[in-house]
């Protein structure tokens, strides 16, 4: 804590997270109205009228509220994914690497044949079939984002399990659960901490290219959402995307900063 | 004078657990003389050389005080400059030659690269000077080792290289930071022997840095003992050995092994673990099967007495781990049987933690980072049934016995020293009252009078439990003190064994012998 609280770029990472956390958590406080109900006159200029520092969208709905929603949205989507993905990542990685020999084989080639997709274009099936509710929504960003995790996880309990106190505890008469849940995961776990940060920020952008698309549910705030409303008007009223657009960027750079802050603090041997 | 340290003292970093690696440390280094430094890990010996060289760790810097190489102040030399002499008139020998030697460049584009930086000699003329380079070092088959990659040579030719390469330029002054350790007894003694003769034949000055006395006994002129960062006894090695003057030079030397077997005890002729013609083979495994496959056991039979202690000798290579991991079940086996107490090892993992347990080499890789030691002693019994209860406080017994205080079970192993982890290694094999301890070089990772003190732990615990002790070790010294028997192993086969006074005394396989003669420092500590 104290060796990550020592890295200026992670505490203003912290910083962002939190901030783009307190929008989330004032947003209902602050815009106690839907925020995708009609609030004024549409594409007014940010500072135009004093009722929407920063303005309003096509359908005259107000940004800043918009904004403020988005975050709860974007956070919440960015956080169920990245949960989804680490969870489904490290269950095949650590089974494939503690037990290694055929499921080891078999679960790879399950890994390799989701990494050979382009995950976007899997993803792009997925609310197809599924449909674009936000759940769905959420579930198959995760759905598309584990292999990576597992191939980590693989690779941390492949040079783990073969250590003396594994082996120790093995001798012990432990049971293959207990050593996997108990020896080797919580030493193999701070690098997918760490990678979960990637997954959290990349989660984030998927669900606002979807939006883009308009793929994504319609009827949450969303931040991608309203880049999406935007891009009818860029050229002429290019803040619509653009403040969206800014959030996203300010979001997934605390969270990139967040994971880089963690690297460096879980690793002691960069420290010097 | 070669070499001069004079009043050096060097300061690690802010947050090291103490304040300076070296205080005050002066001594000098004449040609065609051997100093050994001698000392236990953290007494500052490596930092010594690392100092030397213009090579510390960063954060780690000179104080005060000189480091004269033929009169120039190395502590005071622009990097450049100090680049310089690394090579010409400063060489260094490493501990472990695999990681010294580049693995992507073959052993002569490595030896000819000394000639490349520091001198215009022509390319042929270079290519004949690596040749005789090897040739001096002893080398089997110069022109093949050219050509060999260092993964090709086994640890000894790599060492020979290393040695070759250091003095290739003839330096003044060739600095050996422990260039024997990673190596077997007799390639030790070879390794030592072409030391000594290649610095007869050059009068090059030699600062040799190791934690063995019996290595201090066969190579030293002049021998420095550091404790702490400070050198407490320096003199000529006939003076410091023969009568040691310091307290601290007296308790090291008293800890050293002796290679003399006490007087047999008597032990009851019942036997607890009969390994009955044990074999396994290593078969490589994937699509291009171009390593051979080893027999590392060939037919393995022993047996090991109730309450006795059953010592398996050997160098690597000989299969004695091997043996160890077939005895505990962490290793199928291809033929033969392993009895417990008259019935086979059971393979069921938690029937068979009952009957044996292990006790590892490395203290602080077996033991698991990230859980609490009581934990780890007390998961076992819990895993076989007991209650938490009772396993805490068996824990807890179990650390009183072995000399740790039991207040200490909720702390972390890197709470611990390694001599205090070897111990909660102990305790968490006793947890599970096996009837067969297998120790794999329990004493192997551990400074001399730390191994002393756990060998005396591990005695003292055999006659209070009656442990039947499988003792696997390469330290011929060490199985002296703690083996009613021993069983001498070589290319997977048993060559020897017998009580340990009379293999000692009387071997019989011209392999023990020749394992036996290696032994550094036989004349001086016995």
């Amino acid at each position: 804590m104290k060796r990550y609280l020592r890295n200026p770029a992670a505490v203003l990472g912290a910083l962002l997270v939190l901030t783009v956390l307190g929008m989330g958590l004032a947003a209902p406080l602050l815009f106690p109205a839907d925020p995708l109900g009609l609030a004024g006159r549409p594409l007014q200029w940010p500072g135009a009228n004093p009722r929407f520092p920063l303005g309003t969208d096509p359908s005259g709905r107000d940004i800043m509220a918009q904004l403020f929603h988005g975050a709860r949205v974007s956070l919440l989507i960015g956080f169920v994914a990245t949960l989804v993905a680490t969870g489904i990542g490290i269950a095949i990685g650590a089974l494939a690497g503690f037990y290694g020999g055929w499921v080891d084989t078999a679960l790879m080639r399950v890994t390799e044949a989701f990494q050979t997709l382009p995950n976007f274009l899997l993803l792009l099936v997925l609310v197809a079939v599924f449909g674009s509710q936000m759940n769905t929504v959420t579930i198959a960003i995760g759905l598309v984002s584990w292999p990576p995790v597992a191939r980590l996880t693989r690779a941390e309990f492949l040079t783990l399990r073969t250590r003396e106190f594994v082996q120790a505890a093995r001798i012990q008469g432990l049971s293959d659960l207990h050593l996997m849940l108990r020896e080797v995961l919580p030493n193999a776990l701070p690098p997918v901490i760490v990678y979960a940060s990637v997954v959290m920020a990349v989660a984030i952008l998927l669900e606002s290219a979807l939006a883009f698309l308009q793929l994504s549910d319609p009827n949450v705030p969303s931040w991608g959402n309203l880049i999406g409303l935007g891009r009818s008007v860029l050229r002429v009223e290019w803040y619509v995307s653009a403040i969206p657009g800014v959030a996203i960027l300010l979001t997934i750079l605390g969270v990139s900063l967040v994971g880089q802050g963690l690297n460096d603090a879980l690793n002691p041997r960069l420290g010097q | 004078m070669i070499l001069a340290i004079e009043g050096l003292t060097v300061a690690l970093p802010p947050g090291a657990d103490r304040q300076y690696a070296l205080r005050d440390v002066s001594w000098h280094l004449a040609a065609n003389e051997i100093l050994c430094v001698v000392g236990e890990s953290g007494s500052g010996k490596s930092v010594t050389a690392t100092t030397i060289m213009g090579l510390m760790a960063a954060g780690v810097r000179v104080e005060s005080g000189r480091v004269l190489l033929e009169g120039t102040d190395l502590a005071r030399l622009p990097a450049e400059e100090l680049r310089r002499l690394r090579g010409p008139r400063i060489a260094m020998v490493f501990q472990e030659p695999m990681t010294a030697l580049n693995p992507l460049m073959t052993v002569g584009d490595q030896l000819a690269e000394m000639w490349r930086t520091h001198t215009d000699l022509p390319a042929n003329e270079i290519a004949v000077r690596a040749r005789a380079a090897l040739v001096e070092v002893a080398l089997p088959d110069p022109d093949g080792a050219l050509r060999a990659y260092p993964h090709e040579l086994s640890g000894g030719q790599r060492q020979r290289v290393m040695i070759a390469m250091a003095l290739a330029l003839e330096p003044a002054l060739l600095i050996c930071d422990e260039p024997t350790t990673a190596l077997d007894v007799t390639t030790q003694a070879q390794i030592l022997a072409l030391i000594r003769d290649l610095q007869r034949r050059r009068g090059t000055a030699v600062l040799f840095i190791t934690h063995d006395f019996g290595v201090v006994a066969e190579i030293a002129d002049r021998v420095a003992v550091m404790q702490h960062g400070v050198v407490v006894e320096q003199g000529s090695a006939a003076q410091v050995l023969g009568a040691p003057a310091h307290d601290y030079t007296r308790r090291l030397l008293a800890a050293v092994p002796k290679l003399t077997a006490p007087p047999p005890r008597a032990v009851s002729p019942e036997p607890v673990l009969e390994i009955i013609d044990l074999a396994k083979t290593y078969r490589p495994a994937g699509l291009f099967r171009r390593r051979r496959e080893t027999r590392a056991l060939d037919g393995v039979s022993l047996t090991l007495r109730r309450g006795a202690t059953l010592g398996v000798v050997g160098e690597s290579g000989s299969g004695k781990s091997t043996l160890a991991r077939c005895a505990v079940g962490l290793l199928p086996f291809d033929a033969g049987a392993i009895r417990i107490d008259g019935r086979p090892l059971p393979r069921a993992r938690r029937a068979a933690a009952q009957l044996v347990q292990m006790v590892f080499q490395d203290p602080y890789a077996s033991l698991n980072p990230r859980r609490r030691v009581g934990d780890q002693v007390a998961q076992g019994p819990v895993a076989a049934g007991a209650s938490r209860a009772a396993a805490r406080a068996q824990a807890a017994e179990l650390f009183e016995l072995v000399g740790l205080d039991p207040a200490a079970l909720t702390r972390f192993p890197h709470e611990f020293s390694g001599g205090q982890r070897q111990r909660i290694g102990i305790a968490r094999a006793l947890a599970m009252k096996p009837a067969v301890l297998v120790a794999d070089e329990p004493v192997s990772a551990l400074d001399v009078s730390v191994q002393a003190q756990v060998l005396e732990l591990l005695r003292g615990l055999q006659a209070r439990l009656g442990l039947s002790i499988l003792f696997i070790t390469h330290d011929l010294r060490v199985a002296a003190q703690l083996c009613d028997e021993v069983a001498v192993m070589q290319n997977g086969l048993v060559v020897e064994h017998g009580l340990t006074a009379q293999v000692f005394e009387h071997p019989i396989h011209p392999y023990t012998r020749s394992l036996l003669a290696a032994v550094p420092g036989r004349s001086v500590i016995s």
